[in-house]
């Protein structure tokens, strides 16, 4: 939801970035304020994960330009792990499989952290397993999967699931998500949406990279921005979804052109 | 010429009085062949990659600190190894020597016999006929440290349980240097057909350049099983040299976890013979080493029955400068047709300077059998550390966590809750 004079939260400026000695990002722009859901479509290969993997800091993208400025603080400067504790929350587009280390004691360990960097109480065993049982009613997730290996065998649509757990758990300020309804049948992508609603507050802001307007219905966003040869090329409100949709984007490439 | 080390040991070794002729002539037998067998150097195609001639310099210098004097209470370093699971079911050794003090029997089933052979002997019980048809018949008589082992037998940690006798609680063979020296425990475990036993042996020492030579025999019956779990944290200034070689009768099941953690060097021999049809063998190795340590494990299963079952996974980490050597053979003779086996070397390299080698040998005379085999060598998965830093976690904890999780498989594997846990925190403390 558009709030006004709401605060901005990250602000994104003539970014550019390279992987292996190859330009992806060309100078992306981009703002986004507390409240605020943002989508960002795009050809395949356009840069859009790159973006988001930049953002939170994967060390095979080297920054070459440009700035990115998230609750006024430097994010560039932050190892990954200082982005994601200041509340930057990637949800991967591909998430790994962790053999051997069990979902909940990964999750308890990553809340864990962020508590004490925020000077507050860690939980032991059982309390976590009580702040958890909750957390898993927003993604309507069976609770054997904590036991299980982090996303080990877990089907595609249940591996998207268990990334809005950790986004959950983890509480962001900014929610990037890569593609998060791909893989998912037609109840998962309600139930992970209203997730994703129920997370959103006035206080955070969402940023939704899909190919899809479906997702859109569900999870309806004030801004939707497109992206093309590591740029983005064109902003609209919602309602450019359903172009898109319609007319690819061959018609935007022309226009961009011109 | 024998060796001036071979030499040395056995002219310290005690006399042995009471032992009955048996035993008297099979440490004969190994002492003749000590007068041709040659110690073991990195030219002998088994031994390349490891080294162990400074055995000779450690061996002259400590060896006359072998005396016949009351073991000093190691209790401080005992208690953190005694499993709780075996409070009535423990043998110790100390230094070599039977523990009556840290040993508990108690209310063992008739039929079964557990303890240390010299001790059964003062109580007047002969154990010949149950132990005579397997001692000294399993391990390689030819191999030069089994020789060493048998020549110097003083005492037996003996495990005998009956056909068909489930042995429930969980039996503890633990043995311990402390004072510095060299200890060369001989333990032989026999199940006979339909028994069942679930087995740890454990070795910790103190922080003493020692050296360790152990020979374990193991035989199973037809339907016996046994779930043997062997765990090595020995001080990293020891020397530690195992031979395990087990010998299974028709559908019998053995199950190996060995863990090795300690040792300045350290080498494991693990030797399994299928005797009959349907026999199934499971052999889950774990070494993690760091500093300078070296750690050489060879094992051979040979698959000598049709229908056999042998399953093997192996895990090395090697952190800083430290070496880990594996070489894994499996034998499939021409009549063990309808073989399974598989065998997986996964190793992980923590540090530039660390070394891994890996060398799994198949060697297959029977054309209808499935063998897989396969081995890797990886580093830490850099996606993987990001994942975890997206995660709020920081990059040496997320390191430690996927090095405890690569362990994590074998050590799971342990059927002892107390050894898992301890097992899991030990490894934990030992990644960075
Ligand atoms: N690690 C890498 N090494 C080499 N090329 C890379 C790497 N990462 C990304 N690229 C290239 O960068 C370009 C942008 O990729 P990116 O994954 O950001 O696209 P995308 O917009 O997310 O596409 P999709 O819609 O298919 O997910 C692609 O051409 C891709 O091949
Ligand atoms: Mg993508």
């Amino acid at each position: 939801m558009i709030v006004e004079n709401s605060k901005v939260i990250l602000s994104v400026k003539n970014l550019t970035a390279e992987v292996e000695g190859v330009q992806i990002l060309k100078g992306v722009n981009l703002e986004v304020k507390a409240g605020e859901v943002h989508a960002i479509m795009g050809p395949n290969g356009s840069g859009k994960s790159t973006f988001s993997k930049v953002l939170a800091g994967h060390p095979d993208y080297a920054v070459t330009g440009g700035e990115v400025i998230f609750k006024g603080q430097n994010l560039l400067e932050l190892p990954p792990e200082e982005r994601s504790r200041a509340g930057v929350f990637l949800a991967f587009q591909y998430p790994l499989e962790i053999p051997g280390v069990t979902n909940s004691d990964f999750l308890r360990l990553a809340y864990n952290t962020l508590q004490k960097q925020k000077g507050l109480a860690e939980l032991d065993l059982l309390d976590f397993d009580d702040y958890v049982q909750d957390k898993l009613k927003v993604v309507e997730m069976n609770p054997s999967f904590l036991s299980r290996s982090v996303n080990e065998g877990f089907s595609g649509g249940e591996k998207k699931r268990n990334e809005i757990l950790q986004m959950a758990i983890l509480e962001p300020k900014l929610a990037i998500l890569d593609e998060t309804d791909s893989g998912l049948d037609i109840d998962a992508l309600r139930i992970v949406s209203n997730g994703v609603n129920q997370l959103s507050t006035a206080e955070n802001c969402t940023v939704l990279i899909t190919h899809y307007q479906r997702l859109l219905d569900y999870i309806v966003p004030d801004f939707i921005h497109v992206m093309e040869s590591g740029k983005i090329v064109l902003t609209g409100g919602k309602e450019l979804a359903l172009e898109l949709e319609s007319r690819g984007y061959d018609w935007i490439t022309e226009e961009v052109k011109v | 010429m024998i060796d001036l080390f071979v030499q040395d040991l056995l002219s310290q070794q005690p006399n042995f009085d009471h032992a009955p002729a048996w035993l008297k002539s099979l440490r004969a037998n190994a002492s003749d062949r000590l007068n041709y067998l040659k110690f073991p150097t990195t030219k002998d195609e088994e031994w390349r990659n490891n080294n162990f001639s400074e055995l000779k310099d450690i061996a002259l210098t400590t060896v006359d600190s072998i005396v016949e004097e009351p073991i000093t209470n190691p209790i401080h370093i005992l208690d953190d190894h005694i499993l709780p699971e075996s409070a009535e079911s423990l043998i110790t050794f100390i230094d070599g020597r039977f523990s009556h003090e840290f040993s508990a029997l108690e209310g063992l089933p008739t039929g079964v016999f557990i303890g240390s052979f010299k001790n059964f002997t003062h109580l007047g019980i002969d154990l010949a006929a149950s132990l005579f048809p397997h001692i000294g018949k399993y391990a390689d008589p030819e191999d030069f440290f089994v020789a060493l082992n048998t020549a110097c037998i003083d005492d037996i940690a003996v495990v005998y349980i009956p056909k068909n006798l489930n042995f429930a609680p969980t039996l503890q063979l633990l043995f311990v240097s402390h004072q510095g020296s060299i200890s060369q425990p001989r333990c032989l475990i026999i199940v006979e057909s339909g028994g069942s036993l679930n087995l740890v042996e454990s070795y910790i020492g103190q922080d003493s350049p020692h050296f360790c030579n152990t020979v374990t025999e193991i035989y199973l019956g037809a339907n016996a099983r046994i779930n043997h779990t062997k765990v090595q944290r020995e001080s990293d200034t020891a020397i530690w040299i195992s031979h395990c070689a087990i010998a299974q009768e028709r559908s019998s099941s053995y199950t190996k976890n060995a863990i090795v953690l300690g040792a300045k060097k350290s080498r494991t021999n693990l030797q399994v013979q299928q005797l009959g049809e349907h026999t199934e063998t499971n052999l889950n190795g774990l070494t993690l080493i760091g500093g300078e340590q070296i750690s050489d494990t060879h094992t051979a299963i040979a698959h000598n029955f049709p229908n056999g079952n042998s399953q093997q996974l192996h895990k090395c980490i090697a952190d800083e400068r430290s070496h880990c050597i594996f070489n894994g053979k499996i034998l499939v003779a021409q009549a063990a047709q309808l073989t399974n086996s598989k065998q997986l070397s996964r190793n992980l390299l923590l540090s530039p300077k660390a070394r891994i080698d890996t060398k799994p040998q198949l060697e297959i005379f029977a054309d209808n059998v499935k063998c897989a085999h396969g081995a890797t060598i990886s580093q830490i998965d850099a996606d993987e550390l990001f994942y975890l830093q997206s995660r709020c976690i920081d990059l040496e904890s997320a390191r430690k966590l996927l090095t405890y999780a690569f362990a994590a498989e074998v050590i799971s594997k342990i059927p002892v809750d107390s050894l898992r846990e301890t097992l899991s925190e030990v490894v934990l403390a030992k990644t960075h």
